[in-house]
């Protein structure tokens, strides 16, 4: 039987470590593999008897990319784990902090990582020497920029910001520091627009797939710090309840653990096509514009237009941001302090991949017991495997350099955090039916 | 004469400090013209075969694999640049040294047997030569630009080797530790983030490793003065450069329980 194999050593423009491995026999997909050999780093097991703010600290240390992401859920599932509520204006100044780190991130993916794929390019630096592209990679280094000056500013640098705290900020900036931004974040805001309609003249390969979506809701936000874990398959639960609803196991080929539904072992989606596709009644006007301009039909069943999706989180992140500067008091005071005492406590947040999942059992001092933490690509690596099953038949008859490349394409949709995936915690050992 | 050819590695880590490469928003696309970037996965697809003039390599040292690439990379380096807390010191991750890793594998993955791991997180500096460290979790963007100038126009690149309370000083920051009597590690800990942490009114945990001949002994008395257990003080300095030797040593020192497994 003839024999043919799609190999990529090492995934570019990725966030870690991981290779694609497939194998067709025959005309017949025989096997997709996700390989994720970035190593362990054992988070979950370090963290144990260490204080409450160092999992604030260290988790952050899990991903260069959504640090802000790990504060946030590791900060609420502690809290919970407390008993105690931040001081009124914590919530609002965490919300512009996540506002921040979903622009970095997402513009990062959008023009670096993925834009390249589209217009047939090695990289942005690459996309950059060519004039007519110049203007917008120049226009998406700003954005980003104006994203990290944000998380900067609040947290004191870009890349694992030192002031998210058990309890609030260590400190809160002053009004007249965030007011200076505001120009910025009006410009952004510009700048997110046109970027999305460059993002809607785009051509995306035809590959619609029927996910489960699965994102938080929250009764009048767009889904970021606060909601529900909700499904397109009608699942409405706690946050709480996560473990009762999803379960993870472990394969040979990956250093990551694998997500799927108790229910009936089934893949889902997390990331920003889930949350519009569940949450677009929540975006912010200008976004909702945006979307009606480009004459968007949701749900978005195709993975390669998340990057429309990550447009529109973009313009709703900047419009959302200049909104919270201009009604911005600072906490006073920024903090509650936090009494030790035994407990534990769950949460879950919107980093820009996706819902990140903390669990925190701590002792009568504070100190944590166990931790669990699940973060989106290690939710979507089973059902990116899924999808290229079905999508390499599609690219089969194409000269191989072009089909690796639509595969590698097709990946980097899922903006996936290798480094993120790696070194999870699960108990049990479960088997797929059949194997 | 040919620009010099730019190589960024990974090993174990996060991806922050090759990611502060590209958030040099403002001078990304001039060094991509000042230098020729050879190789940089994050960035981009394409992957120049070495030898690089220089290779700035992020993260520690955990598998055999990884032993074995290095010495490669090591080997297609003029100038191999250790950036960041993972690659000077063996990072967070370097934790596991104080533990058994069996144990450690066996309370993360249900199937251990399928992880295979050193015993020991190691600091690229214990697998080959390192020419030069850029020290941080994550490295300070002012500081890579600094020592990539310095490269190209042949000058010695500035490494400080004070601590943070200089910088501390300079930027007019509050003392949290004689003012708020909040332990802070920044007496001990080299200068070059530019002493954010007391300026956001916490304590230095030491992100930048410790400066030329730190007094941790001292510094943990003093925090024992302010009401800290033994076993806090020894927790203080096995964070993100526990394993960088000072830090270890001071942290072996304060550790009460566990102190004769060394």
């Amino acid at each position: 039987m003839v024999q043919r194999r799609i190999e990529v050593g090492a995934l570019a423009r990725v966030e870690g470590e991981g290779g694609l491995r497939v194998v067709v026999e025959g005309g017949r997909v025989a096997e997709v593999f996700l390989d994720i050999f970035e190593p362990p780093r054992f988070f979950e097991a370090f963290l144990r008897g260490r204080t409450a703010q160092d999992a604030v600290d260290l988790t952050a240390r899990i991903c260069g990319i959504c640090p802000v992401a790990y504060q946030m859920s590791a900060a609420h599932a502690l809290e919970k784990a407390f008993g105690v509520s931040p001081p009124p204006g914590v919530r609002a100044l965490r919300r512009l902090f996540y506002c921040g780190e979903w622009i970095e991130s997402h513009v990062l993916h959008m023009f670096l990582l993925h834009a390249p794929d589209f217009l047939g390019y090695d990289s942005a630096i690459a996309m950059a020497q060519v004039p007519a592209l110049r203007p917008l990679v120049e226009r998406a280094l700003r954005m980003k920029q104006v994203g990290n000056r944000l998380v900067a500013l609040i947290g004191g640098r870009e890349v694992h910001p030192v002031s998210a705290c058990v309890g609030g900020f260590f400190r809160a900036p002053g009004r007249a520091e965030l007011a200076a931004l505001a120009p910025d974040l009006a410009w952004g805001l510009e700048a997110a627009v046109e970027a999305l309609r460059w993002a809607g003249s785009l051509s995306y390969p035809a590959f619609e797939t029927d996910y489960e979506f699965v994102a938080l809701r929250h009764p009048g936000e767009y889904p970021m710090n606060e909601g529900r874990i909700v499904s397109s398959g009608g699942l409405d639960a706690a946050v709480e309840d996560y473990d009762a609803h999803f379960t993870e196991e472990q394969v040979a080929h990956s250093n990551a653990l694998h997500s799927r539904f108790r229910r009936d072992g089934q893949s889902y989606l997390v990331g920003p096509l889930a949350r519009l596709n569940l949450n677009a009644d929540r975006l912010s006007p200008a976004a909702r514009a945006a979307a009606g301009e480009l004459g968007l039909r949701l749900p978005l069943r195709n993975p390669f237009m998340s990057l429309l999706a990550r447009g529109l989180e973009t313009v709703h992140a900047f419009e959302e941001a200049l909104a919270l500067v201009e009604a911005y008091e600072p906490p006073d005071p920024p903090r509650v302090p936090v009494v030790p005492r035994a407990g534990a406590g769950a949460h879950a947040t919107e980093a820009p991949r996706g819902m990140l999942y903390h669990r925190y059992e701590v002792d009568e001092a504070g100190r944590i017991a166990t931790v669990r933490i699940v973060p989106p690509t290690a939710q979507n690596l089973r059902r990116i495997e899924d999808d290229l099953r079905r999508f390499v038949p599609m690219v089969l008859e194409a000269p191989h350099d072009e089909a690796t490349l639509r595969c590698e394409q097709l990946v980097r949709s899922y903006d996936p955090c290798i480094s993120c995936a790696t070194h999870f915690l699960r108990l049990q050992v479960e088997r797929r039916p059949g194997t | 004469m040919a620009r010099p050819r730019l190589a960024v590695y990974k090993f174990s880590s996060c991806d922050g400090c090759q990611l502060s490469l590209l958030d040099c928003e403002d001078e990304l696309l001039a060094l991509a013209g000042a230098v020729e970037i050879a190789y940089f996965l994050e960035a981009s697809r394409q992957a120049l075969p070495g030898p690089y003039d220089v290779v700035l390599v992020e993260g520690s040292v955990t598998t055999e694999e990884e032993v074995e690439r290095l010495k490669e990379v090591r080997r297609q380096a003029k100038l191999l640049v250790a950036i960041g807390a993972c690659a000077t010191a063996g990072g967070i991750q370097a934790l596991r040294n104080w533990a058994d890793a069996d144990a450690f594998r066996r309370a993360v993955y249900p199937t251990p047997g399928y992880i295979r791991t050193l015993d020991r997180v190691r600091p690229l500096g214990d697998v080959v030569l390192v020419d030069a460290e850029l020290r941080g979790c994550p490295i300070s963007k002012r500081q890579l630009l600094d020592f990539l100038a310095a490269v190209l126009i042949g000058r010695t690149p500035r490494m400080p080797a004070h601590s943070v309370c200089t910088e501390c000083k300079r930027r007019g920051a509050v003392c949290v530790m004689v003012a708020s009597g909040v332990p802070c590690l920044g007496p001990v800990t080299q200068a070059g983030c530019g002493a954010i942490c007391p300026a956001y009114a916490r304590g230095c945990y030491g992100c930048f490793g410790p400066m030329e001949r730190p007094n941790t002994g001292a510094l943990g008395d003093r925090f024992v003065a302010l009401g800290q257990s033994r076993d806090e003080v020894a927790r203080a300095f096995r964070g993100i450069n526990a394993y960088a030797l000072p830090f270890a040593a001071a942290g072996d020192r304060f550790a009460r329980s566990d102190i004769e497994e060394g």
